[in-house]
């Protein structure tokens, strides 16, 4: 028999080991040098955190107590990785892309970073997992309890509780040394799962050399097994189709909502590729922890002394054939079960805990308050620990008051229902869009309810009120709510009726509670994104995927910046990379340009937030949360209040300034106006008063002759008509500068509309042998416009050319086309000496005649006419410069826009 | 001989109604419709009055009348400033120019005749 002193020396001897691998993994970490550390041995050694001492000590108790149906513990989870490896791909690629860093975190993040959810999800997974803890405890405790009871010497008698204590604090340090490190933003743990993948090689080797010693040490060979394997009552235990069910579907959930299962299978997972690998080694691992312990289980009852307790055949049956060497490693494989399973689960829970509990908690405590980063990574590390110490003290105070439960495997069973109560959200979560916070709040609510009434507050028993009479009767004598036979469902097995309950009634009250309630954007974005995580992160980037990617980033950018200076700027982006339209590539250049763009307007941190959601690349982290928090906070305070105000104030002199300005240009153009009309119409009446005047006078002395009486009344008479044209061109002009002009929209030909001009034009005054020169041929163009409106620009123009075009033989080319856009062009071009440069931009003015009176005859007003009316047909007139002589250019639509 | 007016204005119909008047009178009536040129065309001219429009091409009959003043021999040399820009503040600059008599158009060809009267008379007297 080993003395108890040198047990514990092994015991001692044994996590100094685990220390010093932790601890030189983290330093090949660091240094990037992690080699085959890194590898998907490590990772599937470090999946076996799944068999915990309640699989390496309960198996066999189990087994003695219910036969085969301990297998289930292991069908499950096998059954999860060869068949649903998809799903598990599926959430190691959002866990990934998403920076999932726990269960809590992920059906938080799914359903819009609901802070409810995260606490929900995050108490049940501490109120399902504390049970376990102690469990853990409890089997290291009795297990040095063993060796204690057997050592000869006598000396020392362990204490139970004493021994949990400082196992648990033990762990505590470990763990807060190898799991709170850093705050890597991957969340991973080299170091720990270096340690555990150890500890996996060590309880699996004790398993199979106690397993093996059992079948050719104590048995005579296989054989031999066979024959006392059917003669032993563990094989005559029936097997209830309907437990295996629920129990094999019970642990295959449980592998993927258990809050440690979660931690190495996503959380610490570097490579999607390791889950292929895992996919038939993990099964394989588990298929040889299963495959002692009918073995173990049979010998066991036959050999010890009847009242040995079967939860610890493992260690006993050693002892007893006194195998010092494989008991003390049968010891240290069911004690490396019990740590790895602690130091995962409280890490696991720590993270929950601080992330959804204790920060939130924090920040809001100390709002308004500035705030720098580094003081919030300090924070969150001392939450960690913190946490971590909590969770541990809340596992040994449940072993301390709890007094130690004789059957194993029960606790376990609701330790599974109740983590797997966030199943149906979980699922849900990444397989259909419709699913919503609302539906996965209620859900886990009800769930968590008919868990905690059908299955762990009867675990009690009667220190929590479940009396035999409650079991028995019901609350208030009601037998529909007995809480093992709920709704007058009697006669099924308890594990069952509770599993169905709650799962059944948890499913259909989230997908009715999704049904029902409306996402909010942030959960259509993430529901989007956690569903089709495939179609966004794939590593071959379609034009499609960037192209939505890109509008997204703008349509995120122009709410930040305003669209005006986002547009430009993605216009800007776009035209340096030779891309047509607004949307450039999204290169990691563009992405980090916009990235600080947008920090100067929300912070670095919501920047960088914000667009790691879009991107997808590059993805939230809680610690980047943390810092938007700050930022935010401080933002909130004074810039937004402030800018608002000043922004205002600025707009408001401006709109001022800007309405001054106008007036006071206003102002000028009306005096010049008025001083123009004046002139224009006095000069015309000056000529008629004088010469009605003379023939008044002359008249009445009866001396006129008569030439001359006939001369001065046809310059009287001409320029009475010059007064009507000019008062008519006035009041066109109003009407078409005020936009009040009823246009008569006709369809009509080009070339009838150019003739009609031309032959109007033809027998006005001061017509000199003007040659119109046309292509008749281009000219027949169906048109829809104002055919007058347009036939008087050609007028004027014609006019304008008989006026001014100063050539020995005027001539004038008319040219008509179609351009693009559906819109036509017409060309006027004479052969005089065209414009002086400097007056080109002015000839569109009123009252601007650029030479002398007497070849004028009008008033100025023609070009500004041709103008106004062109803008009113949706059309420009422009002088085209450099064509020799005087050349206006038209545009305008073919057929009237239609709106 | 009669006296002499110098019209400088480039409306024609104004000129041929204003040439009437003043011939009618008696009066010699030369003409000059070009602002640019029309100081020169003072000096080498030398009317008796000068009636001078505002709007004229190249330079305003301000302009004009402002040189003349600034000339030693034409300083006092009679101007009747005949303008279709009525405002007040064109009366104003008139003045501060130094013009002789200032009329709007359209005037009366009675008052027109009488001020050109006056003007002359005025050099004589």
């Amino acid at each position: 028999m080993l003395p108890f002193n040198l047990l514990v020396l092994a015991c001692l001897a044994y996590a100094t080991l685990l220390f010093v691998v932790a601890f030189w993994a983290e330093k090949r970490a660091e240094s990037g040098r992690l080699g085959w550390l890194r590898s998907p041995l490590i990772y599937t050694l470090s999946l076996s955190i799944y068999c915990t001492a309640w699989t390496f000590y309960g198996a066999v108790g189990y087994a003695v107590r219910s036969g085969l149906e301990f297998v289930t513990i292991y069908l499950g989870p096998s059954l999860v990785m060869i068949g649903w490896w998809w799903i598990l791909r599926k959430l190691v690629r959002i866990g990934r892309t998403q920076r999932i860093t726990s269960v809590a975190d992920l059906i938080s993040s799914r359903y819009g970073k609901s802070t409810t959810l995260g606490v929900l999800v995050t108490l049940l997974a501490v109120i399902g997992t504390t049970p376990y803890i102690a469990l853990q405890l409890q089997s290291v405790a009795l297990s040095f309890a063993v060796f204690g009871q057997n050592d000869p010497s006598g000396a020392v008698l362990p204490n139970l509780d004493r021994t949990a204590v400082w196992v648990a604090v033990g762990l505590a340090i470990f763990t807060a040394l190898f799991g709170t490190r850093n705050l890597d933003a991957n969340e991973r743990h080299h170091g720990v799962v270096t340690a555990i993948a150890l500890e996996a090689v060590v309880k699996f080797m004790a398993l199979v050399a106690v397993g093996l010693f059992v079948v050719w040490g104590v048995a005579d060979g296989v054989g031999d097994l066979m024959t006392r394997i059917d003669a032993s009552p563990v094989t005559q235990h029936s097997i209830m189709g309907t437990r295996w069910i629920t129990l094999t579907m019970l642990s295959g959930a449980a592998l993927l909502t258990l809050p440690r299962m979660f931690q190495v299978i996503v959380v610490e997972n570097s490579d999607e590729s390791y889950l292929f690998t895992a996919g038939w080694a993990f099964p394989l691992y588990l298929f040889g922890m299963s495959l002692f312990v009918i073995p173990i289980a049979v010998i066991g009852l036959e050999v010890l002394p009847e009242g040995a307790n079967p939860d610890m055949f493992v260690l006993t049956l050693p002892q007893h054939f006194d195998q010092r060497a494989l008991s003390t490693l049968s010891f240290l494989g069911g004690f490396s079960s019990a740590t790895s399973m602690v130091i995962v689960a409280a890490i696991a829970l720590s993270t929950m805990v601080s992330n959804h509990i204790v920060m939130p908690i924090w920040l809001s405590s100390r709002r308004g308050g500035a705030t720098v980063s580094g003081d919030v990574r300090r924070v969150v590390l001392y939450a960690r620990r913190l946490s971590i110490f909590g969770v541990l003290a809340l596992g040994y105070l449940y072993f301390h008051f709890s007094g130690g439960s004789e059957a194993l495997a029960s606790i376990g069973m609701i330790s599974f229902t109740g983590v797997a109560q966030v199943l149906p959200a979980m699922l849900g979560g990444i397989f259909w869009r419709g699913a919503t916070r609302v539906g996965a709040i209620l859900g886990v609510v009800v769930g968590f309810i008919f868990w905690a009434y059908t299955m762990f507050l009867p675990s009690f028993g009667a220190a929590a009120g479940f009396t035999p009479m409650l079991m028995e009767q019901g609350p208030f004598g009601l037998a529909l709510l007995r809480p093992q036979a709920l709704f007058g469902v009697t006669g099924v097995d308890p594990v069952v009726h509770a599993v169905c309950w709650s799962l059944a009634l948890n499913t259909v009250v989230f997908i009715l509670g999704s049904l029902m309630s409306f996402p909010r954007p942030v959960e259509r974005l993430q529901g989007a994104q956690f569903v089709n995580v495939f179609e966004h992160t794939g590593s071959t980037r379609g034009w499609s995927h960037s192209f939505a990617e890109a509008e997204d980033l703008l349509v995120m950018a122009q709410r930040i910046l305003g669209p005006s200076e986002a547009q430009t700027l993605f216009q800007a982006e776009a035209t340096a990379q030779g891309k047509q339209g607004y949307l450039p590539d999204t290169t990691p250049d563009f992405i980090e340009r916009l990235e600080r763009e947008l920090a100067g307007s929300v912070g670095a941190a919501t920047a960088h937030a914000m667009l790691g959601q879009i991107v997808g690349g590059v993805l939230v982290s809680v610690e980047d949360l943390m810092a938007v928090a700050d930022e935010t906070a401080q933002m909130m305070e004074y810039s937004s209040q402030l800018e608002l105000k000043s922004e205002e104030l600025a707009r408001t002199a401006r709109q001022l300034r800007e309405a001054n300005e106008k007036l006071t240009a206003l102002s000028i153009q009306k005096d010049a106006f008025l001083s123009q009309i004046s002139h224009e119409l006095r000069t015309p009446m000056t000529s008629i008063r004088a010469f009605s005047e003379i023939l008044r006078e002359q008249g009445q002395k009866g001396e006129m002759e008569p030439e001359s009486c006939q001369r001065f009344s046809s310059i009287i008479h001409d320029e009475a008509q010059r007064l009507t044209r000019l008062l008519d061109d006035l009041l066109d002009l109003s009407v078409l500068e005020n936009g009040q002009v009823s246009l008569n929209w006709t369809r009509g030909n080009l070339h009838d509309v150019i003739e009609r001009a031309v032959n109007a034009s033809s027998d006005a005054v001061n017509g000199h042998g003007l040659t119109i020169r046309r292509n008749a041929l281009s000219e027949h163009i169906a048109i829809e416009t104002d055919t007058d409106r347009l036939a008087q620009v050609f007028i004027n123009l014609i006019a304008n050319t008989r006026k001014y075009c100063d050539a020995e033989a005027p001539r004038l080319k008319i040219s008509a086309r179609r351009i693009e856009g559906d819109r036509l062009q017409i060309d006027f071009i004479d052969n005089g000496s065209g414009i002086p440069k400097d007056k080109q931009n002015v000839i569109f003015e009123k009252f601007s005649r650029l030479t002398d009176q007497a070849r004028a005859g009008g008033a100025g007003l023609g070009l500004a006419i041709c103008r106004e009316i062109m803008t009113n047909l949706g059309g420009t007139i422009a002088y085209l410069p450099g064509q020799g002589g005087a050349a206006f250019r038209l545009e305008l639509p073919r057929v009237r826009a239609r709106d | 001989m009669g006296q002499r007016v110098l019209l400088i204005e480039d409306e024609p119909n104004i000129i041929e109604a204003i040439r009437f008047i003043l011939s009618r009178d008696g009066w010699v009536v030369e003409t000059h419709a070009d602002g640019a040129t029309a100081v020169a065309a003072v000096s080498r001219k030398l009317p008796d009055v000068i009636i001078l429009d505002v709007m004229l091409p190249n330079k305003s009959g301000f302009e004009i009348l402002r040189e003349l003043r600034a000339m030693e021999e034409h300083a006092t040399r009679p101007v009747l400033m005949l303008t279709a820009r009525g405002q007040k503040k064109d009366r104003e600059m008139a003045e501060a120019a130094g013009v002789s008599h200032f009329m709007t158009k359209p005037f009366s060809n009675t008052e027109m005749l009488d001020v050109v009267r006056g003007l002359a008379g005025q050099r004589d007297g």
